[in-house]
């Protein structure tokens, strides 16, 4: 990267880590900490969603959909996250190919199934084989943060259909009571009253998820914590021009200080959001921020 | 963002079919000096020079991809690379899965590598990479088997004294002792495993393991191959 980096044998301290550090390798690892907050920032809100449509199926009064929701629930929370990575990664692809092949080769002759091998035709392939690789890569991230998004929407889905019991009965009573239709009391006084009961569960989840994100190597995509593995290992002459002697544990020792960071300024952002979101709330938190705090000192004496 | 990546998914999924053939060469990157990152985050070492010749033999358009070795045949046969080439070598289990071009290297010596001299090969703690033929001799041989996802990590067991000793390659062992300055060593002796390394394809494309064989032939018969090996694996390294 630095002019001076052309002969990294012959520097020492400083200057050799600052050619060190910019190596197309680490460039990689920089990269990858891109993928990680751009999967998160995506899942997330997909997962939300998720969880929203799982608890609203959950509690519909038309039994099948009712059915569904709390099946998608019960299965998705039931089987291991790494099995399901493992597994269901690997069916969601062949699925999509299996559909592309029926459409797109019709008059294919030869089975799909060859022994261990699964072939479709050449057209049908996801992404094309002939597609560059950074198709490749983000068909991959697409496939990750679709199974995140479903493992943890099962999870999301749950937390929220507690918290829209949690909303007094009371409140859709006066409403129905106002004339407002079912629609209308769940979407104009549940949803914006239950958000309050979900975060705590939410913001575990979300605690989660970001300690998740290694899972995504099993997914074929470069996450941190192969970087930190493939760039901490030890490395001889031969083969690099950095030569370095077992290094791991100051790579997830970088790791572990981004993680912390990271959870530590999401601890921050959830604290506040949950502040705005007692505001007029008739729960306890509601109720000081109503009294204030010389409020309080009243109500004390 | 999203609506990029969205865009590209599309993208992905309604490509055009007819298109230039291109082979994905799958290998793990992480076992030099066969195949390894190198400091400009690209697939080098020996493979990478002898698969680009023989892509280019062959006629062929190829593309490397890095895939974990754990999982690397069942990517393959589920399709998302053509080719396996990460220094496996050629054994009765594997061919009963996945297809084998004829070896570009000769049958491979396994050798242990230890701390110290006189560690207890026959009853220790060995360590070896997961799947690999070297895990299956430990299994077999008495010897207490610990088993690692990378080649790398067995090493750095035996450095920290998990391990007795590490059972792998030569060829991968070999500038690692070097480069210890004698805090690792050679034990034991050594020990001739598999049959040969070839390139793994999928047992339905025989095809393409026929250009590759044709074009292995061909690098056999003017002596690239000899020298090939010679660059990477020492001239004293047996060739063909």
């Amino acid at each position: 990267m630095f002019e001076y980096c052309a002969d990294p044998a012959s520097l020492a301290g400083f200057k050799w880590l600052s050619c060190y550090l910019t190596t197309g390798k680490h460039m990689g690892l920089y990269w990858a900490v891109g993928t990680v907050l751009l999967l998160l920032a995506i899942t997330a809100p997909a997962a939300l969603l998720f969880g929203f449509g799982g608890a609203a199926a959950a509690r519909s009064h038309f039994r099948p959909l009712s059915w569904f929701g709390k099946g998608y629930i019960a299965i998705v929370r039931g089987v291991p996250d790494i099995a399901f990575f493992l597994f269901f990664v690997i069916a969601l692809d062949q699925g999509f190919e299996w559909i592309r092949h029926q459409i797109k080769c019709p008059d294919w002759d030869q089975p799909i199934r060859q022994g261990n091998d699964f072939i479709v035709c050449a057209a049908a392939k996801l992404p094309l084989s002939s597609s560059p690789q950074v198709y490749h890569e983000i068909y991959g991230f697409f496939l990750a943060v679709l199974t995140f998004a479903l493992v943890f929407g099962a999870f999301a889905a749950n937390v929220l259909y507690g918290a829209m019991r949690a909303v007094p009965h009371a409140q859709i009573e006066t409403a129905e009571a106002y004339g407002m239709s079912h629609r209308q009391a769940f979407w104009r006084i549940m949803v914006p009253q239950m958000w309050v009961y979900a975060l705590p569960g939410l913001s575990n989840l979300w605690m989660v998820l970001i300690k998740a994100t290694p899972l995504l190597f099993l997914l074929g995509v470069e996450d941190i914590v192969y970087w930190a593995r493939e760039l901490g290992g030890m490395k001889t002459p031969q083969f690099t021009d950095y030569p370095h002697a077992d290094w791991r544990v100051w790579y997830f020792l970088a790791l572990l200080v981004f993680y912390l960071a990271f959870t530590h300024v999401s601890e921050i952002v959830l604290a506040r959001i949950s502040r705005r979101l007692s505001h007029g709330q008739a729960t306890l938190a509601g109720e000081k921020q109503r009294k204030g705090p010389r409020g309080r000192g009243k109500a004390a004496a | 963002m999203k609506k990029l990546i969205l865009t590209t998914a599309v993208l992905a999924l309604t490509a055009g079919a007819a298109m230039a053939d291109v082979v994905r060469m799958g290998t793990e990157g992480a076992y030099p000096p066969y195949n390894y990152i190198d400091d400009n985050g690209e697939v080098a070492g020996f493979e990478r020079e002898l698969g680009d010749e023989l892509c280019a033999r062959a006629g062929l358009t190829c593309e490397w991809v890095t895939n974990d070795w754990d999982s690397i045949i069942p990517n393959l046969v589920s399709g998302n690379y053509d080719t396996i080439i990460a220094g496996m070598s050629i054994t009765d289990e594997r061919d009963e899965v996945i297809d084998f071009t004829q070896d570009y290297y000769p049958p491979t010596a396994s050798v242990y590598v230890a701390a110290s001299e006189g560690v207890d090969l026959a009853g220790g703690v060995i360590s070896a990479q997961t799947a690999t033929i070297q895990a299956a001799y430990i299994a077999e041989s008495g010897a207490t088997l610990l088993e690692f996802a990378t080649a790398d990590e067995t090493i750095a067991a035996v450095q920290n004294g998990e391990v007795d000793a590490v059972f792998a390659d030569y060829d991968f062992l070999l500038p690692v002792v070097e480069a210890s300055g004698g805090a690792l060593m050679f034990v034991g002796d050594e020990v001739a495993l598999g049959g040969g390394v070839g390139m793994g394809l999928r047992e339905s494309d025989s095809e393409l393991r026929d250009k590759f064989n044709a074009a292995i032939d061909s690098m056999k018969a003017d002596g690239t191959l000899n020298a090939l090996l010679a660059k990477w694996f020492g001239e004293e390294s047996p060739g063909y």
